[in-house]
């Protein structure tokens, strides 16, 4: 275009030239060509004025002086300048909008197609599970994180492994290696490390690697080429919430230090203890997909296992039991071998110790019989980190005849490996100063150790301290040397979570900051020049793979390869670790600290991600905080109530805290989320939210224990805590339906009653009553949900899979507490109660009838936009902002929305979001959106909204419209199981269906046609896409 | 002329002329206006002023800075539109209605109650328009022609009929309100001199006082009328669609139109108190508006205060009787739940206090009328407030129910829409005649307090003149009489 614009200004040139010339010539002709007949007769007038312009004189005084008659102009004339005057104005107005260049590839990548997303296969670091994962990059930069289903822990994944990808666009980060804190370079500190390391090389002294647990291979292999240049180098690993006395019981009973895989799925029965599996412990997103196989029933699966659990707080796990029992902090042990005891008379085996069930009902003789019953195919599963007790659960599961079916240390998992006297005894070296290089990698033991604080004053006395952190934190800010280490979406890294499953981490996007990956760091101090990506490579080549390819290795970002094994037989003293867990239970206190990770925020490495932080805890549903938890009847006996602030005290170390009241735990406990109270180092979201509770665990010889003896005491002032649901009970409602397990056996239908309304021809179903003729949805596609209840944990994944998504605003603390949380799908969380009398109590205003609060049943639904067919809030909006679509959509057009807030409060279902401020836009709200790092994480395909607009869950309409698109481009009929949300992919217990019901094959049409169907709130007609199937209880009856 | 029967209390007092009367009601135009009037006018106006400035800070910032949330939608700002709406009622009621019933005792207070009408509308106007999450793009709620193709409003939506109404309702009530006001600022252009005399001119569009134009005055005056009169019932009824086609339980009611206007004419009427008897204190305007229009009033209060009553009463009934289980949670949650305060605050401003003027004595005090009017305007404004956010607050779901609590910015706004209230008030009185001068002066001679007893002494004397005594009277003792018309 640019080309053809010169080249015809060349012609006008050259057109001008050639008319000067002609003219030239006509003037050089001496022909002489008069003008007129005054020319001709030299006309006096004509002479007079032939030099001037004019040839008359023009009437310029007469036309603007005042008294010209044209200067008086009339109404039409004034109005047609004015139309003149305001259409020039207009127009000058009209500036073009400013053209942004978008520049294409001279070359395109193969690999890159702008707006086409890849998927990289890599492994998750949120926390060392190592979750297989793929991830979702746009144009260069990592969005999304997606569960891989190769590997162990299928397409799902938990809230934090969602939002380690907002941690890669993290403002804390440090941006290079600092020396002291002040900016360095690599050559600088890798010369000076490199001489510490010749130094202690020659002078002796210990080199120490500190890290976390770690299960990779080419990473330990790295640390190990390190430490084993000098004479005296270890690497020692430890975990902020420590599995190490669990990992010893193991080493005593099989002669292996590591963790047993479980099969969660194979276990009829489920026997819990102070264990919260689906949440925190070891692998949750893994045991959440096992366990509701498991807890699934669909047509021919008519029977599922029955979950017992027994705990002091209410953990997801017990939330989600069909029989739970409470047992005061200090019991523990006791159960542990009350439990073992009513197994072994049913197996006809000794019964060593005698101790007394502590839980109310007697829990422990019930759950030996069920689990008798089942032997082989039941599961006992301890969250204690006692030694003693684990080694009592590891006898109980042998008693069972579980070991090879339920749970396996033929095959172990790596996915804890941390070594409490390890670290001890490492500490201890360093208060006496001999140690002479300390590393640590991944780890923040002055934040998440127990004793922190000797640790930091230790670390003066360590001659050469150097730290991979990613920032500047608690024990970063005290090392000579930081040499940050990249993301692991910027790295290439292996893991081994369970023996023989191999995963490969790849890097996603380019460094964003000066940093190297720790592999590195390791091997160029080990004097070694290979990069990460070659050393994983040939290590995968000379050792792993075997046989196997590697690009397809890397493609599918799991390599399993793992033979036969066979259980190994257990050996140990079970009567004196019987005693000992006794006894362990006998010096904690009636009123005891415990302490526990939450949900999403877990040992607080990631607590500077405002996605967790404004996560509501799935049973509290509180965001932005720890808090201490009391339950009623302890709240209640020391004058206390919801937000009271207390101080807790226990052995030299109190904190401060909120009171949260919360039913279904113990009485006498205190409970206290870990990874709050980060320091400033951590970034801005993290510092100043919660207290650090860490300190509070005791560091005992095999393994940090972190239930302790303590005591409360009330200060001055309230807190409020933000939740995002502050009326815990159903008042009776029918929203969400239960039935049991035997009802359900002999009517499916049970708990479910078909709602009818009464008309003039009798009772009807609402969708039948109708006024005019309904639009007719049985042409092309029509999409809907159905969600299982009975496989739901409330997990709350989805929760910031839809966060991450669809762009959706954090809005800080502030903003929940006046309950303007922006998340799309929420779970909402019931309590049902018992009365004296055995009754159900589930109202408020019945609420004074409970005595015992301990004695809980939980209910979780997750709750979206239901895209009702009949839908409230498109009648409302007077300006058709919310509109249907032909397949069933309720779409919301921002960009038409005015903001009236007609259609939320006309929502029966209250899922709609206001913009309420510029989140984007407003520095009060910078946490995902404000700035130029942050925003990149955000997906291109979903429009960030502005202020003053509606917005809800769009069913990802998006991810329908790509997966049209795709399937008509490859000219197929779209398939059920292309199209999958956000919420429903990474449900780690495909809990979520989503598809087409004009499709009669797709899930959801068949889940449609189940007896256990039903919308919420059928009777207001709304006539929801969105369905959900009764939750079933494995218990005896309804009010048992 | 027809004489009324002297049973009937006068509606003018003292011995007045014509020209007494003029001289008296033009009097605070034709005075500089004392230091009551101007310490009044700068409170209201710098309260005008903060209730604006917030309103820009709320355009600035975003809802956000109002105390609602994801539960909760509306509650002040839409509280103060039905109830600055409701407030205008009156206005139209007495001009309109009381007009085409041929109620003389309208005459001396129409004239401010239908200014008080466009200045409550021009209040109420305000919150469609800012409560709005992007209040630069309210008027895409007018269908108007874009280059949308075929991006039109939405006529399913009740606040789209709200535009309407409002706006037709703001347009008929000004236009008849203007009109009404023509020969009396003729009047107040034939005693001025000067530039005063041109403005009040012009806007005397030339009257000339001629049997013509009284008698096209006249029938203009009808026929707006007659336009009103429908608006009366109209503008609540659609503004109560709002709630009552929704499918919140406490909104969804079909009671919501009768009950919606009968409130609003209940609270019209106890702002017209509220003004009135202020002004006619202020202003010394006893003798025009006396005890018996503020008894008048008092009496239309207690019947539209016990048809609210009524109506809560059975929205009650209703409730239990519809089985409906989220019906009977949200009519007991208002009376028994975190916002009964709210309630029972209504019930005591708008059931009860009115109820007190059956009492002869409370019914014939200004003092009393007034502080009863004040409870009136509470009760009411909390009506809606109840109806709002107590029903919000807690719907269908549990998990998502809420409290509100409301910032200084709602409560700024809301305060300032009193100022912009009042200082149009008060620019009204000081500019304008606040008693519509031409149609108190045409009941003077049969209800002026002076003329009456005239007529009551020749009665007396037997020697009655052309017309002795009303015929009403004569029909309603003795019916079998029923000849003269």
């Amino acid at each position: 275009m640019k080309n053809l614009v010169v080249w015809s200004v060349q012609n006008v040139t050259i057109n001008q030239k050639n008319l000067t010339a002609s003219y030239i010539t006509m003037a050089e002709n001496t022909k002489k060509y008069w003008q007129g007949i005054e020319v001709l007769n030299e006309d006096p007038e004509f002479l007079k004025h032939r030099h001037d312009e004019f040839a008359e004189e023009l009437p310029l005084e007469e036309s603007f002086s005042e008294n010209s008659a044209a200067l008086k102009s009339n109404r039409r004339d004034f109005l047609k300048m004015f139309g003149f005057g305001i259409s020039a104005a207009a127009l000058a107005a009209c500036r073009d909008t400013p053209v942004k260049k978008a520049i294409p590839y001279l070359v395109k990548p193969e690999s890159i197609t702008p707006g086409v997303a890849n998927y990289f296969a890599s492994t998750c670091s949120g926390c060392s599970s190592s979750c297989g994962i793929l991830v979702k990059v746009r144009d260069g930069r990592p969005i999304k994180i997606e569960g891989n289903e190769l590997t162990f822990n299928g397409e799902g994944t938990c809230a934090t492994g969602q939002a380690t990808v907002l941690s890669l666009y993290d403002n804390y980060r440090v941006e290079g290696p600092l020396k002291s804190g002040a900016k360095s370079s690599w050559s600088e500190v890798d010369n000076a490390i490199r001489a510490a390391i010749a130094d202690a090389k020659a002078n002796g002294g210990k080199v120490r690697v500190l890290s976390g647990s770690i299960n990779s291979p080419s990473t330990l292999k790295a640390i190990n080429t390190l430490v084993t240049t000098v004479s005296d180098g270890k690497h020692v690993q430890y975990d902020p919430v420590s599995f190490s006395g669990m990992l010893s019981a193991n080493q005593a009973a099989f002669g292996k230090y590591a963790l047993p895989t479980y099969r969660f799925d194979k276990a009829q029965v489920i026997a819990g203890i102070n264990c919260d599996f689906l949440g925190t412990w070891i692998s949750p997103a893994e045991h959440a997909r096992q366990y509701a196989i498991g807890r699934k029933i669909d047509g021919d699966k008519k029977s599922m296992s029955k979950h017992y659990q027994v705990e002091s707080l209410l953990s997801l796990t017990g939330s989600n039991a069909d029989e739970r029992a409470t047992i005061r902090p200090g019991q523990e042990g006791a159960f542990v071998v009350a439990l073992y005891n009513e197994v072994a008379k049913k197996a006809g085996s000794t019964v060593y110790a005698s101790s007394e069930d502590p839980t109310p009902g007697k829990m422990a003789a019930r759950m030996a019989s069920d689990l008798w019953k089942n032997k082989g195919n039941s599961l006992v599963v301890c969250g204690s980190n006692h030694m003693e007790t684990q080694m009592v659960v590891n006898a109980i599961n042998v008693l069972l005849g579980n070991y090879g079916t339920t749970l396996s240390m033929g095959r172990v998992s790596y996915q804890k490996s941390g070594n409490d006297a390890d670290m001890a005894q490492l500490l201890s070296d360093m208060k006496s100063g001999q140690v002479h290089t300390l590393i640590i990698y991944g780890a923040n033991p002055v934040y998440d150790y127990p004793a922190g604080n000797e640790f930091k004053a230790a670390l003066a006395k360590v001659k050469n301290s150097i730290s991979l952190s990613d920032r500047l934190d608690e024990t970063s800010a005290h090392v000579a040397w930081l040499c940050p280490d990249n993301h692991f979406l910027e790295s290439w890294n292996d893991h081994q979570p369970i023996q023989g499953h191999y995963t490969l981490t790849q890097p996603t996007i380019p460094a964003l900051f000066d940093t190297r990956q720790a592999i590195e760091s390791f091997l160029t101090w080990s004097g070694q020049t290979t990069n990460a990506y070659e050393f994983v490579q040939t290590n995968w080549k000379s050792g792993i793979l075997g046989e196997g390819n590697w690009n397809q290795a890397l493609h599918d970002g799991v390599y399993e390869s793992f033979g036969e094994s066979s259980e190994p037989s257990m050996s140990g003293d079970i009567a004196s670790a019987m005693s000992a867990a006794v006894g362990a239970g006998k010096s904690i206190g009636d009123v005891a600290v415990v302490l526990y990770e939450k949900i999403g925020i877990r040992d607080g490495r990631m607590a500077n991600n405002p996605w967790l932080q404004e996560f509501p805890d799935p049973i509290s549903k509180t965001s932005w905080d720890n808090y201490a938890a009391l339950s009623n009847k302890f709240a209640e006996d020391n004058s206390l109530k919801q937000g009271d602030v207390i101080e807790v005290k226990s052995e030299g170390y109190s904190i401060t805290l909120p009171v949260l009241i919360q039913p279904g735990q113990a009485y006498g406990t205190i409970a206290i989320a870990v990874g709050y109270g980060r320091g400033e180092g951590a970034g801005k979201t993290a510092a100043s939210v919660g207290q650090n509770a860490y300190p509070f665990a005791k560091v005992a010889g095999n393994g940090v224990q972190y239930t302790v003896s303590g005591s409360l005491s009330k200060v001055e002032g309230s807190y409020e805590l933000a939740q995002t649901q502050i009326h815990h009970y159903i008042e009776g409602r029918n929203i969400v339906k239960e039935t049991t397990l035997a009802e359900w056996t002999a009517n499916p239908k049970s708990g479910n009653p078909d709602v009818t309304l009464v008309t003039p021809d009798g009772a009807q179903k609402p969708h039948t009553i109708t006024l005019w003729d309904n639009y007719d949805h049985t042409k092309g596609h029509h999409w809907g949900m159905v969600i299982d209840l009975n496989a739901c944990t409330g997990c709350g994944s989805c929760v910031v899979a839809c966060q991450a998504e669809n762009n959706i605003a954090v809005v800080g603390k502030r903003e929940v507490l006046v309950r303007r949380e922006m998340h799309w799908i929420r779970i909402d969380r019931y309590y049902n109660f018992k009365d004296d009398g055995g009754n159900k109590v589930n109202k408020e205003k019945e609420i004074g009838k409970v005595q015992d609060f301990e004695n809980v049943q939980v209910l979780f639904q997750p709750m979206l936009c239901q895209h009702c067919d009949n839908a409230p809030c498109e009648t409302v909006c007077p300006v058709l902002a919310t509109v249907h679509s032909a397949e069933g959509l309720n779409q919301q057009a921002y960009n038409r929305c005015i903001g009236t807030r007609y259609c939320a409060n006309n929502c029966p279902y209250k899922v709609r979001r206001f913009n309420w401020f510029d989140y984007a836009g407003n520095e009060k709200f910078d946490y995902t959106m404000y700035n130029s790092l942050n925003r990149m994480v955000l997906n291109p395909d979903v429009t960030v909204r502005s202020r003053g607009v509606m917005e809800k869950c769009s069913f990802c309409v998006q991810k329908i419209q790509e997966g049209k698109l795709a399937s008509k481009k490859e000219g197929k009929v779209l398939a059920d199981g292309v199209i999958k949300t956000a919420c429903q992919k990474v449900c780690p217990s495909n809990a979520i269906h989503f598809g087409d019901k004009n499709d009669p094959n797709s899930s959801v049409s068949k889940l449609l046609n189940n007896e256990r169907n039903y919308q919420v709130l059928e009777e207001v007609k709304t006539l929801p896409n969105v369905s959900y199937l009764t939750k079933v209880r494995n218990i005896e009856s309804s009010n048992a | 002329m027809i004489q009324e029967s002297a049973v009937r209390p006068p509606l003018v007092l003292g011995d007045k002329t014509y020209s007494q009367m003029t001289e008296d009601i033009m009097k605070p135009l034709e005075t500089k206006p004392n230091l009551l009037w101007f310490g009044a006018f700068s409170i209201a106006a710098l309260v005008m002023t903060m209730g604006f400035a917030l309103i820009g800070y709320l355009f600035v910032t975003g809802t956000g800075v109002w105390g609602l949330n994801k539960t909760v939608g509306w509650a002040w700002d839409i509280t103060n539109f039905v109830f600055w709406v409701g407030i205008g009622h009156a206005g139209t009621l007495i001009s309109a209605v009381l007009l085409l019933f041929r109620q003389k005792w309208r005459t001396s207070i129409n004239r401010a109650a239908e200014a008080m009408t466009i200045f409550a509308v021009m209040c109420a106007g305000i919150f469609p328009v800012i409560h709005t999450g992007r209040p630069w793009l309210a008027f895409w709620m007018l269908p108007l022609p874009n280059v949308h193709g075929s991006l039109w409003v939405n006529f399913n939506s009740p606040l789209l009929w709200d535009v309407f109404a409002i706006s037709t309702y703001l347009t008929v009530s000004l236009v008849f309100w203007y009109i009404g006001l023509i020969p009396d600022i003729a009047t107040v252009r034939d005693r001025a001199e000067g530039l005063r005399k041109k403005i009040y001119g012009a806007l005397a569009f030339g009257w000339n006082g001629s049997a013509r134009t009284w008698a096209r005055y006249e029938v203009v005056c009808l026929i707006l009328a007659g336009l009103s009169t429908p608006l009366v019932l109209s503008v609540h009824t659609i503004v109560s669609f709002d709630f009552a086609t929704s499918v919140i339980p406490g909104w969804h009611t079909t009671i919501f139109p009768p009950y919606f206007v009968a409130g609003a004419i209940f609270s019209g009427f106890a702002m017209v108190h509220t003004l009135m008897i202020l002004t006619r204190s202020i202003f010394k305007l006893e003798e025009y508006v006396t005890m018996y229009h503020i008894e008048l009033m008092n009496i239309v209060i207690i019947i539209t205060g016990s048809v609210v009553g009524l109506a809560y009463g059975t929205e009650f009934f209703i409730a239990w009787y519809s089985g409906v289980e989220y019906e009977q949670y949200a009519f007991l949650n208002r009376a028994f739940g975190p916002f009964a305060w709210a309630y029972w605050t209504m019930i005591t401003c708008n059931v009860i206090t009115p109820q007190l003027f059956w009492f002869n004595s409370i019914r014939k005090s200004a003092v009393a009328t007034f502080i009863i009017s004040i409870f009136v305007n509470i009760g009411m404004w909390f009506e809606r407030f109840v109806i709002i956010v107590t029903s919000l607050h807690r719907d269908y779901l549990p998990s998502s129910w809420a409290m509100y609590s409301p910032t200084f910015v709602e409560i700024g706004i809301f305060i300032g829409t009193f100022g912009l209230f009042f200082t149009l008030f008060l620019l009204f009185a000081k500019t304008l005649p606040v008693i519509a001068l031409h149609e108190i002066k045409t009941v003077l001679k049969t209800s002026g307090e002076k003329y009456k007893q005239a007529a009551a002494s020749r009665v007396e004397k037997g020697s009655a003149g052309e017309s002795p005594v009303m015929p009403e009277i004569s029909l309603a003792r003795k019916p079998q009489q029923e000849t003269e018309i």
